[in-house]
């Protein structure tokens, strides 16, 4: 007997072998789904490894527009004969395994509990295709054409994703449409379709895009103004720097001379790679390096040099999961302190919190403003997940006549006024100097940035008072950087409960997510969302407002928490921390489960939530 | 011996072609022990950067970490500068060249900012040719650190302690030529007449342009038994020519009759014009260079002047393909693609 049908509030994942062109397919059944105005959320989960290894691609159909992972799977596809046996054991109850007929399950693979369809890709490839590679492919293709009977993905709207993809390559199209065919064909002709977990069209995408933060990060460089890229290749990064280069080809290449208008230098470690954009920025132009952890570790003392010397730089840091190389294609937020504090002696860095690519657009813009209006290091702290899977995310937007806040750079004109340039006076109060180029002025305004102390006309000094001074003014300096950096979003016009929740970043989705739950199982909780560090007087508020407060963060130690009680000196109690951190993006079950258990309450049926195993 | 009579006779008291002093290119008085080959090569500096007419505020100083990097506070005081953290001058050095490439780059550095801890970044510095100049003050040792041997102390060599270094050497000027480095010389600390001319031709040199000047440590490495000392270099240096640099202006052809005279001429115009004193050696071959420097270093001779040139390369900015408008230069106009691109994009993600 049927089950009454489930509609637009679904799982399914694709278990893959690596490097057969899995992705490419399974990309367009999300962006089909998006299409169909339907909110997505597809997750790569992906080997360190280019060939061979398994890979899986989970997407979440969620109606009601949440947007985290969510647990449990009710469709699995499975074309890996590797991982079937894993795979199998993880579903839940009634859902659905989809795999290879082509060879007959061994017993062993086989549940009461699952509804098995078997479709016979690779017997079907054998006969349709004589092309090896082409048999490989067209397996993918397949079994997205199933989706289109068996759960109603849109046909018309595959097949027009086919042709924009092929454009240029058109002998292609008619092939990926029949692929597309084949499976449609083989799922109505052998099974009762649709079946229960089934998409309906909507249109509850407005004008939002389905983009992946590193290209988003790599646009906002461009928009920001960046004109030297210097880095070196890591996961999960890497691609912020490619799509740098492809938008720098598109859009910054002079028409009348061929030249370009930006500079990409693929260093020789990160230190180098930071070492550049110090020199750059010190020299006027905005620069940028990507990296993770490891590369992050590298670049500490350069970090100090920045802070200290008050030079500017951007760095965005597509975390993953460490210590050393830990879990490289895992995501995970767990940088923040080597970050926060990066560099030995009193060092402090600013740390802006994307959460989507529009965030990831408008952050890396507003860092090179930050990092030249505040002569210190900011750092955009992405992480695997925003960075390498696509996100539902608001249209990407800048305002007409944007300009660049350079900050406190004088021009020759300006020297010409001021009688002795000191480039460490605090002339207006708020702990942030004038600084000069090099080649202003033929005769004003030298001077010698160095990593050592100096006083207020950058001269050495091994001297206490000029030294404290110093110090104190950087301090002052960041009171101020709290007055630039964006505000927290709160989500609810007014607090309403003394128990609150704070999260960042990637584990927005399912904080939302998990509120409402709580919500719905009566516990009430004031949300906030902090975007940056040092954290803004609104966060203090919020912090002030609660008596309890749960801070959600994907990392073992609590790091976020850890910054909150080191800065606002919060009693540790109030504090409570929830966590995840296998490698995985976070979801709301694992928050509302750890809430309830740290609030008390008994712990929710698995009824109440779709997918929690119990 | 000097070929070019300078057209001043005290040079402290006239200005340049600018109308510069020689004091407008000092910077503050030296802080490194009295006597110390650092000091030397300042002044050098200071002298070669007055008569090519250098504007001040053209030029870019950087440096890593050591005595030797801390020398750039007492030269060109009129100049920026830029000392950054130990061996890694060469980064910082080329991300400030690909912000504003019309600008004079000198980087100075030591054997150990250069040689130790700094060889990734040198050895990268030198492939891609980046447009500068670059002083090696080479002592053999860490000055600052209180002499601890560096990796250009010769095998053999004995510390003030005593002790006798019994690792190989490396020799960064034989280095720079194998990984392609333009302008490759050496000099020493002692020998103005010809360093002056030499840190000439390296500035008018268009790509990397190195010099590693033997620069006596006299506090924990002018000791006998010691191969940096003043004395030893002294009595074992070897010039490939004497050198001269006639300028642009003055440049004048000359014949080669007698095989003993050569003359280089640099990329804007200038001249390097040298007598041979070397026999074997031939600027312009790679092969000739690296053997003249070999066989000198199997007698512990000290091969100084200028070791291997050429001229015909592509800088990074070439290699890089980017605008000849300085990038710092270059403003929302440029840089801004149209709110319509954002549009377009925000599309084709639809
Ligand atoms: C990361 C780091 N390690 C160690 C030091 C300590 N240190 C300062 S100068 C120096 C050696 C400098 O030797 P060299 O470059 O030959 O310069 P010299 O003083 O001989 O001119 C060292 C090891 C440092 N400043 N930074
Ligand atoms: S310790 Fe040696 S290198 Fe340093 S200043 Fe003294 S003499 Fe010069
Ligand atoms: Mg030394």
């Amino acid at each position: 007997m049927q089950a009454h049908p489930v509609i637009n509030d679904f799982v399914v994942r694709f278990a893959n072998v690596n490097g057969t062109g899995s992705a490419s397919a399974n990309n367009m059944f999300a962006k089909a789904i998006f299409r169909m105005g339907i909110p997505v959320t597809p997750k790569n989960i992906f080997p360190s490894n280019i060939q061979g290894l398994p890979t899986w691609y989970e997407v979440r159909v969620c109606e009601k527009g949440y947007l985290g992972r969510r647990e449990g799977i009710d469709i699995m596809v499975c074309v890996n004969a590797q991982t079937m046996k894993n795979d199998i054991a993880m579903l839940p109850s009634g859902s659905y395994f989809i795999y290879d007929s082509t060879k007959a399950l061994h017993r062993e693979h086989m549940r009461e509990d699952l509804h098995y369809l078997g479709i016979p890709l690779t017997a079907i490839t054998q006969r349709e295709y004589s092309d090896p590679r082409q048999r490989l492919l067209f397996k993918n293709i397949i079994y997205i054409g199933a989706m289109t009977a068996l759960i109603q993905l849109d046909m018309d709207i595959l097949k027009k994703i086919i042709v924009e993809q092929f454009q240029g390559k058109e002998k292609l199209i008619a092939p990926n449409h029949q692929a597309l065919e084949l499976g449609n064909r083989y799922a109505r002709d052998h099974f009762e379709c649709p079946l229960r977990f089934r998409l309906e069209p909507r249109d509850l995408l407005g004008d939002k895009i389905l983009f992946e933060g590193n290209a988003a990060c790599a646009l906002g460089a461009i928009y920001g103004g960046a004109t030297v890229a210097a880095w070196y290749p890591i996961t999960p990064s890497t691609s912020v720097v490619d799509a740098f280069g492809e938008y720098a080809e598109q859009f910054r290449i002079d028409r009348e001379t061929g030249k370009n208008h930006y500079a990409i230098l693929q260093a020789e470690d990160e230190l180098a790679a930071l070492g550049v954009v110090i020199g750059a920025m010190w020299n006027g132009a905005r620069a940028f390096t990507a990296t993770s952890g490891p590369g992050l570790s590298l670049m500490q003392e350069f970090l100090g040099l920045a802070y200290f010397a008050e030079v500017p730089a951007v760095l965005i840091d597509v975390q993953r999961a460490g210590p050393s190389t830990g879990m490289p294609t895992r995501t995970q937020q767990s940088d923040l302190l080597s970050a926060a504090y990066a560099s030995h002696g009193d060092t402090k860095h600013v740390l802006l919190f994307p959460s989507t690519p529009a965030e990831c657009f408008d952050m890396t813009r507003m860092a090179f403003d930050l990092a030249e209006q505040l002569q210190t290091p900011v750092m955009v702290m992405s992480d695997l997940d925003l960075g390498m899977n696509d996100h539902l995310s608001e249209p990407l937007q800048i305002k007409a006549e944007t300009k660049f806040h350079r900050g406190k750079v004088l021009t020759a004109q300006q020297l010409e006024n001021i009688e002795r340039f000191g480039r460490y006076f605090d002339i207006d109060g708020d702990g942030i100097c004038y600084r000069t180029l090099p080649g202003t002025h033929p005769t004003r305004g030298m001077y010698f940035t160095r990593g050592s102390s100096k006083d207020e006309y950058a001269s050495y000094t091994e001297r206490a008072d000029a030294y404290r001074r110093n110090m104190d003014r950087l301090a002052k300096k960041w009171e101020t950087i709290k007055t630039y950096v964006p505000p927290p979003e709160t989500y609810q016009p007014n607090n309403c409960s003394r128990d609150g929740m704070a999260f960042f970043g990637t584990s927005c989705h399912s904080a939302i997510e998990a509120r409402d739950e709580l919500n719905n199982a009566g516990l009430t909780l004031d949300v906030l969302r902090i975007r940056a560090f040092p954290f803004h007087a609104e966060v203090v508020d919020f912090m002030d407002a609660h008596d309890r407060i749960f801070i959600v963060e994907q990392n073992r130690d609590g790091q976020m928490r850890s910054l909150l009680i080191n800065e606002l000196g919060i009693d540790p109690q109030r504090l409570v921390s929830i966590l995840n951190y296998d490698g995985l993006p976070i979801t709301a079950q694992n928050i509302l489960q750890q809430v309830l258990t740290s609030a008390g309450h008994q712990a929710v049926t698995s009824a109440s939530m779709p997918g929690v195993s119990s | 011996m000097s070929f070019i009579k300078p057209n001043f006779r005290h040079p402290g008291l006239l200005p340049n072609a600018l109308g510069f002093l020689p004091s407008d290119y000092e910077g503050l008085l030296s802080t490194l022990c009295a006597g110390c080959g650092h000091d030397s090569i300042g002044a050098a500096i200071i002298q070669a950067c007055f008569e090519l007419n250098i504007e001040p505020h053209r030029l870019a100083k950087l440096s890593g970490i050591g005595c030797s990097s801390k020398t750039p506070a007492y030269f060109l005081g009129n100049s920026h500068g830029f000392n950054s953290v130990h061996g890694r001058m060469p980064s910082v050095a080329t991300g400030a060249n690909l912000a504003n490439r019309d600008l004079i780059y000198l980087g100075v550095s030591g054997d150990g900012d250069t040689a130790s801890i700094g060889m990734g970044q040198f050895v990268h510095l030198v492939r891609r040719n980046l447009n500068m100049t670059y002083i090696v003050m080479n002592n053999g040792c860490y000055g600052l650190t209180k002499g601890q041997d560096s990796a250009t102390a010769d095998k053999g060599s004995k510390s003030k302690s005593g002790n006798v270094n019994v690792f190989q050497n490396i020799d960064l000027a034989g280095l720079a030529i194998e990984l392609g480095a333009g302008f490759v010389a050496r000099s020493f600390s002692g020998d103005k007449t010809q360093l002056v001319p030499l840190i000439q031709a390296a500035l008018s040199h268009p790509g990397f342009a190195l010099i590693d000047v033997i620069s006596p440590c006299v506090t924990f490495n002018n000791n006998p038994g010691s191969t940096k000392s003043y004395d030893y270099v002294r009595q074992h240096i070897d010039a490939t020519a004497t050198v001269d640099f006639v300028p642009p202006a003055e440049a004048i052809e000359v014949n080669y009759a007698d095989g003993e005279e050569l003359d280089v001429t640099m990329h804007d115009g200038s001249q390097l014009r040298m007598k041979k004193l070397h026999p074997g050696w031939n600027p312009y071959q790679k092969d000739a260079a690296v053997r003249a420097l070999h066989e000198a270093s199997a007698t512990g001779e000290v091969l100084t002047g200028l070791i291997y040139v050429n001229e015909v390369q592509e800088d990074l900015h070439a290699m890089l393909n980017t605008c000849d408008k300085p990038l710092n230069q270059l403003t929302e106009r440029e840089l801004l693609p149209t709110i319509q691109s954002l549009e377009a994009i925000n599309a084709s993600l639809r």
